[in-house]
């Protein structure tokens, strides 16, 4: 019988990103003796720590079936903002807290469409992904804004001989992590993204879960936009373009389910941004044609989905076999 | 006394529902709650478990006024509810269910978060109390339907509840589960808990509860001791008269001809099955859970794929069988899980019943017909005697189980099939609506068709089958002819793989 594959084939599909991930590092480092070194982990690492701060948020949206397309345009928005402000010659940290705070705000405009007024996050979220980067570019006037050396280097600055932008990303994860598995909040967002009516039963208050959800997406969000604000020189007007959808695959990637109560921030998610982002390292490195990335990207979504679902298949036929 | 329900009623806009309902429960009693579905037992329940509020009416625990507002404040006044319906979270473990509403914490720098250790400990103690060997971390989506609902009532216990009510708890376990079942529910009387029984199978009422209160359309029929009744005074008391014909008689003869004929069938747990199935005859067939019967059925209707066989039709093989063809062919499966499989439960009934029929009825450039569906459909659901009172906008869902089933049997009725499978079709559904389900049966047959009856009450099977065909183990082990029908002998064909089984 096919289905009935043996314990270790196993164990590697149960852990098919990981493994892909491994194969990835693998394949690259042969092609490209600079891929495996030192510096371009840490460098994997840096640019793919905005990323991996969207994506944990995104992750807790999914966890509850739903989805957030506004993450990008926040990201943007933030971007637009907080570089004028610096511009303009407001102290950093003061730009800081603002755009955490239209994070913030953003999320809770989503969230009470979604709980309240009973819209479905796709639409509500498409909405504020428009009016979000309507917003930015009606600020920007459309032009890209130059940032000034401060916030560049505060992308670049080190604590503890570790990047900056490394640390916020292992705290983001870290915090998240805990959240989902060790607080009672967090394991009601896996009761909700399972059924909201059992978890009313049960005595769980699904608005302020949605609520917190949204709003700890709209934060990773701005944090995730500042982030990547610090790496750059300039904030163009495509500036987080499809991000959403990169922090989607990249939760996807790690487990994650879009019909919600499935999926973990860590390893899952940080793993799938790892696969991502070492994949558009690696191209760049062999220098691969640009073009060439979406389609790749793509690919491996499509490798991974299929996996799963045959993994899905085999689990109910085992589960069927096994109940008789 | 420790609980009081003083004059309930309950009434959604226009229509009345629970018409002033006395209910007293004492300590250490159980209380069995019957009566046919719609009756309002689910809604008067409801109301004790804080999910409704009551129109008019009071109600007292422990010689208190108790006004719940939500289910939480039932849970925490001491009331527990478990429904038909598990309230579980399949994708979180065992431990995460027992204490999704309240874990226990610890605090560490000023932050609280979940003490794993301790709710580990805790429920590998409330697991052993129950009986249950299953690990704290195992996910319920891995565990049995059985271990499912001990689970879900270990949970309950965890609150330790003065009252629990349980509505129907039996219909996904074994007999063997059931007795485990029963002898910890009078562990629970013998410690003091209050019981609310809500069941379909009278004899089981018999069997634990100590009073018997009886509902028939909204109202008090009797609340009296279990002494003073008996079966078929229940039943007349559900129903509202005499039900002198439990199974409706049939005079037709099974046809010579065959209509279906299936030889050497292998596919999943089904092994090497052969049987035909004669014009105007009702086949059933018989068996252990987990003897093969429904899984039968589905490779026959093309919805699980089989290894190797032999399926003719009217003397035509069918090679490659599929609920298209099928219903094309006039051959119809009413599922188990009538809720998942058969209906759109939150469509309306006419979209429910006309889903099938559909294809039969198209008219000029394939257009559907509107009117005439509709007609047809208005038709279909009076003959089936469903209880709607909006056919076009009432949503499936808000139908009683009993009526559920007749929309099922409707939609498939409509396409006026040869061969109807009905698998399991009055479970967990009222006396009264059982038997119009039998008569709408019969009259299929009366007018030529053939059923297929895969059932696991032996009473319905001899009170409506020609034949009946035994499963063991996914192989057919006995045939018994009508006339010749005999309880223990069925009964110990389907256990007879079994045996073996300990044997060896």
């Amino acid at each position: 019988m096919k289905w009935i594959l043996n314990k270790n084939m196993q164990r590697l599909l149960d852990n098919s990103t990981m493994v892909l991930f491994a194969l990835t590092v693998l394949f690259f480092s042969l092609l490209s003796p600079e891929f495996f070194s030192f510096n371009n982990f840490f460098n994997i690492l840096v640019q793919g720590a905005a990323l991996a701060i969207l994506a944990t948020g995104m992750t807790f949206v999914l966890l509850t079936a739903g989805i957030d397309l506004s993450v990008g345009s926040i990201m943007f928005l933030v971007g637009v903002i907080s570089g004028k402000m610096v511009v303009s010659g407001l102290p950093l940290w003061f730009a800081g807290v603002i755009v955490l705070g239209i994070g913030l705000a953003f999320g809770f405009v989503n969230a009470l469409f979604i709980f309240r007024l009973k819209v479905i996050p796709f639409i509500v979220t498409l909405a504020t992904f428009y009016a979000g980067r309507g917003l930015g570019l009606l600020i920007s006037d459309t032009r890209a804004i130059n940032l000034p050396e401060s916030l560049l280097k505060l992308g670049s600055g080190k604590i503890w001989g570790i990047p900056v932008p490394i640390l916020l990303m292992l705290i983001v994860v870290f915090l998240a992590y805990f959240i989902l598995t060790r607080t009672n909040f967090g394991k009601h967002v896996y009761a909700v993204g399972h059924d909201p009516e059992k978890s009313r039963k049960a005595g769980i208050s699904v608005n302020r879960v949605l609520l917190k959800v949204y709003l700890i997406c709209g934060f990773c969000a701005a944090l995730g936009g500042l982030v990547a604000i610090s790496q750059l020189g300039a904030i163009s007007p495509t500036f987080g373009l499809q991000s959403e959808f990169m922090a989607i695959a990249a939760a996807i990637l790690g487990g994650t389910s879009l019909f919600g109560g499935r999926g973990s921030v860590f390893p899952g998610t940080l793993i799938g941004v790892l696969l991502i982002q070492s994949i558009q390292n690696g191209l760049v490195m062999i220098n691969a044609d640009p073009y060439l990335h979406p389609l790749i990207t793509g690919s491996i979504i499509f490798l991974i989905v299929m996996i799963d679902s045959l993994q899905n298949m085999r689990r109910k036929k085992a589960k069927k076999l096994g109940l008789n | 006394m420790l609980l009081k329900m003083n004059k309930i009623s309950k009434s959604f806009g226009e229509v009345a529902v629970l018409k002033s309902i006395d209910l007293k429960l004492e300590k250490g009693q159980l209380l069995g709650l019957v009566g046919e579905n719609g009756a309002g037992k689910s809604t008067l329940m409801n109301i004790l478990g804080g999910l409704f509020a009551p129109s008019r009416g009071t109600m007292e625990l422990n010689a208190e006024p108790f006004i719940p507002n939500s289910p939480n404040d039932a849970l925490k006044a001491g009331i527990a509810f478990v429904h038909q319906e598990l309230n579980l979270f399949t994708n979180l473990t065992v431990m995460e269910n027992l204490f999704i509403s309240d874990f226990p914490k610890k605090s560490m720098l000023g932050l609280s978060f979940l003490d794993r250790k301790k709710a580990i400990r805790k429920t590998d103690e409330l697991l052993s109390e129950m009986g249950l060997s299953i690990s704290p971390l195992a996910k319920v989506d891995q565990l049995t339907a059985a271990q499912q609902q001990l689970l879900e009532i270990t949970k309950i216990l965890n609150n330790s509840p003065q009252i629990i009510i349980f509505d129907e708890p039996t219909t996904s376990l074994t007999r063997y589960e059931t007795e485990k079942l029963f002898s910890l529910i009078r562990k629970l009387k013998a410690d003091g808990t209050g019981i609310i029984y809500i069941s379909h199978n009278l004899e089981d009422v018999m069997l634990l509860a100590d009073q018997i209160m009886v509902l028939r359309d909204g109202q008090l029929i009797c609340q009296e001791d279990k002494t003073a009744l008996s079966i078929p005074k229940l039943v007349k008391a559900m129903v509202g008269r005499d039900l002198d014909q439990y199974f409706p008689s049939r005079t037709t003869m099974p046809a010579e001809e065959n209509l279906l004929e299936v030889k050497h069938l292998f596919g999943g747990l089904v092994q090497e099955v052969s049987f035909s199935i004669r014009k105007q005859e009702v086949l059933g067939f018989y068996g252990l859970v987990g003897a093969g019967r429904s899984e039968l059925a589905r490779l026959l209707y093309g919805l699980d794929p089989f290894t190797s066989g032999n399926i003719r039709w009217k003397r035509n093989k069918i090679s490659k069988p599929s609920p298209t063809k099928w219903v094309h062919e006039g051959m119809a499966f009413l599922t188990e899980n009538r809720r998942e499989e058969g209906l759109m439960i939150q469509q309306s009934i006419e979209k429910n019943i006309q889903l099938a029929g559909l294809t039969k009825e198209r008219s000029l450039g394939n257009l559907i017909p509107k009117q005439i569906i509709k007609n047809k459909v208005r038709q279909q659901a009076n003959a089936n005697k469903i209880k709607y009172h909006d056919i076009s906008r009432q949503a499936v869902a808000t139908l009683s189980g009993g009526n559920q089933q007749k929309v099922v049997l409707a939609k498939w009725l409509l396409l006026g099939p040869e061969l109807l499978i009905l698998d399991e079709p009055t479970k967990g559904i009222d006396i009264g609506a059982r038997h119009e389900i039998y008569t709408l049966t019969n009259n299929l047959v009366k007018a030529g068709s053939s059923i297929l009856l895969i059932s696991s009450d032996i009473e319905e099977l001899i009170g409506l089958c020609d034949r009946i065909l035994v499963m063991s183990e996914g192989r057919l082990t006995k045939e018994f002819q009508k006339g010749s029908f005999d309880r223990s002998n069925i009964l110990a064909a389907a256990l007879h793989g079994q045996e073996k089984d300990e044997k060896r």
